[in-house]
């Protein structure tokens, strides 16, 4: 065996069986006896349902059940928590509407489930579906979150005052107010984060099965944590326990978040596969995906930097309104807050911050976290300010970044935003940045291009994010209903292959790669013989999945104990077979050695003493090496780094393309670069989507324009160069790997490097900001209307 | 999609037969049809597949060259014959969807179709091509007639589509849709026996028309600067969440300076 631990480039595992066909998803499952489900979805924004006749569908050939929002009320199921509860700037807690598994009165955005028909085949139930007869009652929708607060405006859910969710706030707002009397300058800047459909290759699916002799339940289901799902589910919904309740995430076709929330089809095949006593299963249409998959962003804010002469940052103010769409998916309400607005220190060391946010319900699909979460969101806010203030200033936004950057001597450093960061060197990954970019020749490029016809431009971010949520306590406090540690188990079979349990989920991201390079690389077993074991509650022990770049960070970091606790014990077995005393038990690549001597065990042979204890110390241990760690995370660990974008846009028709991008990332220790690298690439063909492409469009009332791939535009390999990934390391200081997480990055740094780049690219015409996308309309309104208003104040 | 029958007729008579039934409907790649059955927005009886009529293929006789009603844009892009006598005809057809959608979609259902921001209309009026059917020939001017209309019956099935050559010069230049790729505005330009044709397709609510203007312009001075002052008045233009009637009447000229001078 080549050297497969930390550090090395080796292959997929999982990709022999994608390449060839042979994955497992859920739509691949197929139970003796299933039915199938058809959902039908509002096509109304927002109305009050007069009634619903099922006749006609009832009787439709093959339809064996059709079931509304009352069937569901009749049965005593509850509606879909909230995983997450934001206290008021007053101290109140937050509104929470009851969000019904199918609708129940009234519809609330397009895409809201009205009826469920099952029946024998897809088609039956979806020919039956057409037959309900719903009388809808329209009412003003509202789509946007100015509409949303605006006085007039249609309420959302009745008892929800003014449609205002929370409003909640953070930072020091005297200290902030202080530093905006005293400062020389004040630069504002008034900015939307564009909504965003996630669009994960895999549509949502689910199969539920009901055990005719146990009366056990199974969801097979399209999930990036089946144990969140199992607990929310079973004990919010269904109300079944745990014990009775299997919940089943196979291989999963990306997810970028939209994956992780509890959705009405778990729980609307579950327990239809209870009642009909046959399993069901339900299998989205693309259509679908666009109108019930939780979107993405959808902010707009006011950012004020009051700063010196000299362009160091005095105090933050910012004030954001955002959309929850009509009913809180499971985490909405900590996206916007706590992984947001607690990331507006960035790299920068501004003393106060305030932040106040908003959030609202409309007649839209619900808004959660998808690949950054909130993150992305303070990231872009920030750096396209910071661009901004060196556009009124005059001084250089290279220069000015490093005027304000946290040095790397100042760590731990405590922001003004309760984070603490635990380690960085924002000039390292900076200066690495600029040389790979060819930042100090690109002049010539600009020139190279306008002989082409082409604007070049050139912008930058210098960013930093949280992943590795959380550690528990923490976050119960700022009023997450879940624990966030992660569990493995380590396996030690007795001919010494190692299965690996693990609570985190891979859809996507080669988990069963980086973890058996972690065992590799701590047990010396070569990763042929490591099997890792996701996604199945019947499985593993109670893990919380995966997300917010967690699974290495906290996933690995369990890893890591369990481990430990196998070495331990596997030590005093070697000391017992070896007749040695434990203490001189050393144990390397994969052998047990008794110190200074040439006497040493395998851990096969270890493993096989363990399970086969005729020559034990049986009196002192039990037999058997499979050990299971819960890692708790004593802090969030902060990658961070610096993108670099070049654009160039066409001068007649107003079209820009990324021509070049270079991300230099900190994301501690990588076990797997070449898996890192598709991870940041991957990450940043999301972001040139957002500044560049992707808009989820609603009309003013609430009707989807952008509902198919005809009208919401994709990134596409042709919009995307080759992306160089480059890296400079500091640890984190917290967890035993001193990996920070690599899965958002991409996603987060690069939005508002490619807008900085177009901004650039269209100095001439004196653009101060433009916002997502920079589609090439807008961007060629700015080249017809030549020289718009010069810098605000 | 809807339950139906399906035939695949062998001889185009038969094919008319069965094209008689009030909702049978002709299929050939599928490529916009199968989309719309998807979505359950037509519910024919009948699905009449043209696949067996022979309706494919490329023939290059002197003075003109002939298309097969059921010849792929792949085959069309890939024509030697094609690529020499009109360039501007392979450069369109090889742009058109991806891979898949070009070695399944045909001209025939392209034309038949006539979606306002599909490629060939504006090849066909540019080109003045004649479109064979199976009961009569039609000139490219009187064919197109609207968005989503054409001259052909309900049960009239094109059988080929006829060039006349020599053409001197041709050119096409789409601007696409960022979503889907059809054009958002797409220019043909041609310079043949029936003069200089400027057609654009993806722009107006009415389908493809010709720039009258332009081809005055160009019949004069074939160069991109002939027509860089005219402007096209959004009138009429389409406007949705991608382009308004002004961006689009801007990238009009925008589009077909480019196709004069790919073309020069
Ligand atoms: C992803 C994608 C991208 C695309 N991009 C583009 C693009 O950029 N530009 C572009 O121009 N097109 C584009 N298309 C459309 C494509 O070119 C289709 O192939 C074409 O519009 C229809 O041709 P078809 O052979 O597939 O016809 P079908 O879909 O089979 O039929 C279309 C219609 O024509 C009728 N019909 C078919 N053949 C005949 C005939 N011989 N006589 C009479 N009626 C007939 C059918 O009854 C049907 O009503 C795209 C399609 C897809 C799926």
């Amino acid at each position: 065996m080549g050297f497969e631990g930390i550090g090395a480039s080796v292959r997929r595992k999982e990709d022999g069986r994608f390449l060839a066909g042979r994955g497992n998803y859920v739509d691949d499952i197929n139970r003796p006896g299933q039915l199938y489900a058809f959902i039908r979805r509002s096509d109304r924004p927002h109305a009050r349902i007069g009634g619903i006749d099922t006749g006609r569908a009832a009787s439709a050939p093959g339809v064996v059940a059709v079931f509304t929002g009352r069937d569901i009320e009749a049965d005593g199921l509850g509606g879909l928590p909230c995983g997450w509860q934001i206290h008021n700037k007053d101290g109140s807690p937050m509104a929470e509407p009851p969000h019904p598994v199918i609708a129940v009165g009234k519809v609330r955005h397009v895409g809201d489930p009205v009826a469920v028909v099952i029946a024998e085949t897809r088609q039956q139930a979806k020919d039956a579906a057409e037959l309900l007869v719903i009388d809808y009652q329209d009412l003003p929708g509202i789509a946007s979150v100015r509409d949303a607060v605006s006085p007039a405006a249609a309420r959302v859910h009745d008892d929800v005052v003014g449609n205002v969710c929370y409003d909640w706030h953070i930072g020091d707002k005297a200290a902030v107010d202080a530093a905006f009397e005293r400062a020389a300058r004040v630069v504002r800047l008034d900015l939307t984060n564009n909504r965003l459909i996630p669009n994960a290759m895999e549509p949502r699916s689910a199969v539920g099965e009901c055990d005719p002799s146990s009366g056990d339940y199974t969801l097979w289901t399209t999930s990036q944590n089946p144990h969140v799902i199992r607990l929310l589910m079973g004990a919010f919904v269904l109300h079944v326990p745990e014990s009775k309740l299997r919940v089943v995430a196979p291989d999963v076709g990306g997810g970028f978040g939209s994956k992780i929330y509890h959705y009405a089809e778990e729980a609307i095949v579950t327990w239809a596969a209870g009642k009909l006593k046959r399993p069901v299963k339900w299998t989205a249409e693309r259509f679908e995906s666009f109108m019930s998959d939780a979107h993405g962003r959808d902010h707009e804010s006011v950012a004020e930097m009051a700063i010196t002469e000299q362009g160091t940052f005095l105090a933050l103010r910012v004030s954001t309104l955002c959309n929850m769409g009509a009913y809180l998916s499971t985490f909405a309400p900590c996206v916007p807050t706590y992984l947001y607005a607690t990331l507006l220190a960035g790299v920068y060391k501004t003393p106060a911050i305030y932040a106040e946010v908003k959030a609202v319900f409309t007649n839209t699909v619900p808004v959660d976290a998808y690949r950054g979460a909130g993150r992305p969101e303070a990231t872009y806010l920030l750096e396209r300010l910071v661009d901004v203030i060196a556009y009124d200033t005059g001084i250089d936004k290279v220069e000015l970044r490093r005027r304000n950057f946290i040095p790397s001597d100042a760590f731990p450093y405590q922001t003004p935003v309760a984070l603490q960061y635990d380690s960085g060197d924002y000039e390292a990954t900076l200066r690495t940045a600029l040389q790979a970019a060819d930042w100090d020749s690109f002049e010539e490029r600009r020139r190279e291009a306008a002989s082409r016809g082409k604007l070049r431009g050139i912008g930058i971010s210098t960013y930093l994010e949280a992943c590795g949520i959380a550690p528990s306590k923490v976050v119960g406090s700022l009023g997450a209903r879940a624990g966030l540690y992660e569990v493995a188990s380590i396996r030690v079979h007795p001919t010494g292959s190692v299965s690996v349990l693990t609570g985190a989920h891979s859809h996507g991201q080669g988990h069963e790669t980086t973890f058996a390079q972690l065992v590799s690389e701590q047990l010396g077993v070569p990763i042929s013989q490591v099997e890792v074991v996701h996604g199945d509650t019947a499985k593993i022990p109670f893990g919380m999945g995966t997300y917010g770049s967690r699974s290495l960070p906290v996933g690995g970091s369990a890893m890591v104990k369990a481990m430990d606790k196998i070495i331990a014990k596997g030590k005093k077995i070697a000391a017992h077979l070896m007749e040695a005393a434990v203490e001189d038990i050393e144990f390397k690549e994969g052998k047990f050695t008794v110190t200074g001597t040439d006497k040493s065990k395998a851990l096969a042979e270890i493993s096989l003493a363990a399970y086969v204890p005729h020559n034990y110390p049986i009196e002192e241990l039990e037999p058997g090496l499979d050990e299971t760690a819960f890692y708790d995370p004593k802090n969030f660990t902060f990658p961070g780094g610096c993108h670099i974008c070049e654009v160039e846009i066409e001068a007649d028709a107003g079209m820009a393309r990324v021509v070049r991008f270079t991300a230099v990332d900190d994301i501690g220790r990588v076990i797997n670069p070449m898996i890192v690298e598709g991870q940041v690439q991957g990450g940043v063909c999301q972001g040139v989507g957002q500044a560049l492409m992707e808009h989820a469009v609603y009309d003013a009332q609430g009707q989807l324009l952008t509902g198919s791939y005809m009208d919401y535009t994709m990134p596409r390999a042709e919009d995307v160069p080759d992306i160089k990934v480059g890296s400079e390391t500091t640890l984190c200081t917290h967890n035993p790997l001193g990996s920070k997480g690599c899965g958002e990055v991409g996603a987060i740094g690069s939005p508002p490097a490619v807008m900085n780049a177009v901004v650039d690219a269209l100095k001439q015409y004196n653009v101060r900001h433009l916002d997502m996308p920079a589609t090439p309309e807008k961007i060629w309104t700015i080249m017809r209307d030549g020289q718009p208003a010069m810098a605000a104040e | 999609m809807y339950d139906f029958t399906y035939q695949k007729p062998s001889s185009i008579a038969d094919a008319v037969k069965l094209l008689a039934e009030p909702e049978a409907k002709a299929l050939a790649g599928g490529q916009t049809f199968i989309p719309v059955l998807k979505q359950r927005l037509n519910k024919p009886s009948t699905l009449v597949d043209l696949a067996g009529l022979g309706l494919a293929g490329i023939k290059a006789e002197g003075d003109k060259i002939t298309i097969g009603a059921m010849t792929t844009h792949g085959a069309i892009a890939a024509s030697p014959e094609i690529k020499k006598a009109i360039p501007g005809l392979s450069m369109m057809a090889g742009w058109i969807g991806d891979t898949q959608v070009r070695h399944c979609g045909t001209m025939g259902g392209s034309l038949a179709n006539n979606d306002p921001s599909a490629c060939y209309p504006a090849a066909v009026l540019a080109l003045n091509a004649t479109i064979v059917t199976d009961k009569r020939r039609i000139g490219a001017d009187e064919y197109f007639q609207g968005m989503f209309t054409t001259a052909l019956a309900t049960d009239e099935l094109i059988t080929s589509i006829e060039f006349a050559l020599p053409v001197e010069k041709s050119a096409y230049e789409k601007f696409r849709n960022p979503a889907s790729r059809y054009a958002m505005v797409g220019v043909f330009v041609a310079k043949s026996a029936a003069g200089v044709r400027v057609a654009v397709t993806g722009a107006s609510q009415n389908g493809v028309f010709r720039h009258t203007e332009m081809e005055q312009a160009l019949s004069g001075n074939w160069s991109p600067d002939a027509i860089a002052h005219i402007k096209t008045p959004p009138g009429g233009l389409n406007s949705d969440i991608h382009g308004s009637a002004e961006y689009r009447a801007h990238l009009i000229t925008v589009m077909a300076k480019r196709a004069v001078a790919a073309a020069s």
